[in-house]
């Protein structure tokens, strides 16, 4: 029964071959599974233990508009909501467009030279640095400089933050628009600038948005940036070059403290941040199903 | 005879298909008004030379048809007409290509008004983003600043001419995208055709259709020559044969034979050619 000189065929069910590629398939599915259980082990546990904990400070309608309380008082987090949605705002306003320019020349015009490349590694460094770093930079070029804690500042360091994520889901997005398309319009007679203006940038809008919409989300709950930026203020404030309250520092002091009703305003800015960046990703995400 | 005997067969397949879709005798190449003049293109990507000393004439109001084996350059011919080469670094031309006396290689003129006068269709559709009529409108409001009624009409001339009119004047509004791959070609040289070009270049514009859409958009070749000099790059040789007045055969980036298509089909004076169209290639 030599295979190899064309006797017998080699294709039936007692094949050795194919029956341990059937034990490997079921070996390597069963260990993918228990890994996808337990992933969504801790993901469930963790907005089961939120909406548990933060619910009932979610469901009183004093969250949304009282100030944070001094400790032993009643109070809400309205200054803080309002400060986060603020400062993720100017941040996502400042960084958007200078991460989708540099995407856009990444993609479209250095494309595989040198300043290219180099940009894009330096990208790669700045999306996975500490926010931490983001925020100790720029305590020490504004705010040590101009002398104190402002929204600015805070908006700043998230912008820095937005930036690389919106640069890298630009340059990607852009880089999947096919070059015939790009050649279609150029055959036209159609200067560059106007090619990615009115064709590639509608051809990979989703995708475009969805990064937006997913830097607003990783910011959102960023607390280390606005620790050294924004700071905390405990009152209303519409000053922008004053500290300003927000969910993620009001999170942090509440939470250290000993109080058992900061503790429950702490658990309820942690489940509003939580579904909002749920929320945020749901939309992404349908963006992106409705753009194939 | 094995050989002639399949040459005998395969000949008057093409005979017919030539003597039901033209219309017009063929006339000799040196009585015809002369739109682009190559002379010794040679063309490389890095290091590859892709294109030996071309040269020939291409005329004016006519077809003329690229074939050749898959890489032997044909694409790339027509890719040096508008310069599309020019998006890629490390492509280059290098010899003359001449339109009303300007050499398009070397030419100082702004390359976009080269291509608004050589329009292009490339082998896949390709659609813009956006509605059926702004697919249309896009390329005209590069150069013309028309009036809603004037662009309407335009767009309508258009589509007209492309044989596409009909199939969506109700849908205008609706993204070129959602059209058939047939629809999408057609739109496409309907795009290439609106901004009035001079020159129109077709990449294998069939390849990617059924034959239907073929059908269609070959009947359009036939009609377009009444206005613009058109040049189709094609592996289909039944189809150079149907729609061309000249055909120029290619082989390893030289140009083996340019002639009539009818001396081409019926009479090739060279070997290799005869190989081809025969089928006894390679």
């Amino acid at each position: 029964m030599s295979a190899a000189a064309g006797g017998q065929s080699a294709i039936h069910s007692g094949n050795r071959l194919y029956r341990s590629r059937k034990r490997v398939n079921f070996f390597l599915l069963a260990v993918s599974s228990l890994a996808l259980a337990f992933g969504l082990f801790w993901l469930v546990w963790i907005l089961g233990t939120l909406l548990y904990e933060g619910g009932t400070a979610l469901a009183r309608a004093t969250l949304y508009y009282e100030m944070t309380p001094p400790p032993g008082a009643n109070g809400g987090l309205a200054n803080a909501i309002a400060g986060s949605l603020v400062m993720v705002t100017a941040g996502t306003l400042i960084g958007t467009p200078i991460g989708i320019l540099a995407g856009t020349y990444l993609a479209e015009y250095g494309r595989s030279g040198w300043l290219a490349g180099a940009t894009r590694f330096l990208n790669d460094v700045l999306l996975s640095a500490p926010s931490i770093v983001m925020g100790l930079f720029v305590y020490s070029v504004y705010v040590a400089k101009v002398g104190h804690f402002s929204a600015w500042a805070g908006a700043i360091a998230l912008a820095l933050l937005v930036i690389p994520v919106v640069v890298r889901t630009t340059d990607d997005m852009l880089k999947l628009v096919p070059n015939t398309l790009r050649e279609a319009a150029m055959a036209l007679g159609c200067p560059a600038w106007k090619m990615v203006v009115s064709v590639t940038y509608r051809a990979a809008r989703t995708g475009i948005l969805t990064g937006i919409l997913l830097a607003i989300a990783r910011i959102s709950g960023e607390t280390a940036p606005l620790l050294f930026t924004a700071l905390n203020n405990q009152f209303w404030s519409n000053n922008m070059n004053a500290p300003m309250a927000n969910l993620p520092v009001v999170i942090f002091q509440f939470a250290m403290s000993p109080y058992e009703d900061w503790h429950r305003l702490a658990w309820g800015g942690a489940a509003l941040i939580t579904l909002a960046v749920l929320v945020l990703n749901i939309l992404a995400r349908a963006l992106f199903r409705k753009s194939d | 005879m094995e050989a002639a005997s399949t040459a005998a067969t395969a000949r008057p397949a093409i005979h017919t298909a030539m003597r039901e879709n033209r219309a017009t005798e063929p006339v000799a190449l040196a009585d015809l008004k002369v739109k682009l003049r190559i002379n010794k293109l040679n063309f490389y990507y890095g290091g590859f030379h892709a294109l030996k000393n071309v040269t020939m004439d291409i005329p004016e109001r006519k077809v003329t048809a690229f074939i050749g084996p898959s890489g032997c350059g044909k694409s790339t011919l027509l890719r040096t007409f508008n310069r599309m080469y020019a998006l890629y670094p490390e492509q280059r031309a290098e010899g003359e290509i001449l339109m009303d006396g300007e050499n398009l290689v070397t030419t100082k003129q702004d390359v976009s008004l080269i291509r608004a006068k050589i329009g292009m269709v490339f082998q896949k559709p390709t659609p813009f983003p956006m509605s059926i009529y702004d697919n249309i409108a896009f390329g005209v409001r590069l150069f013309e600043d028309l009036s809603k009624r004037e662009m309407d009409e335009r767009v309508e001339w258009a589509l007209g001419r492309a044989a596409i009119w009909n199939e969506v004047k109700d849908k205008l509004s609706q993204s070129g995208q959602s059209l058939s791959g047939g629809q999408q070609q057609r739109l496409c040289i309907a795009r290439g055709i609106a901004i009035k070009p001079e020159v129109l270049l077709l990449d294998e514009p069939c390849s990617a259709l059924d034959p239907i859409s073929t059908a269609k958009v070959e009947e359009l070749i036939h009609e377009l020559k009444t206005d613009y000099t058109v040049v189709i790059v094609t592996h289909n040789m039944q189809q150079a044969a149907r729609v061309s007045d000249f055909t120029a055969y290619m082989y390893l980036g030289e140009l083996i034979e340019y002639d009539v298509t009818d001396t081409i089909f019926i009479k090739p004076k060279k070997a290799a050619t005869e190989d081809y169209i025969t089928g006894r290639f390679g």
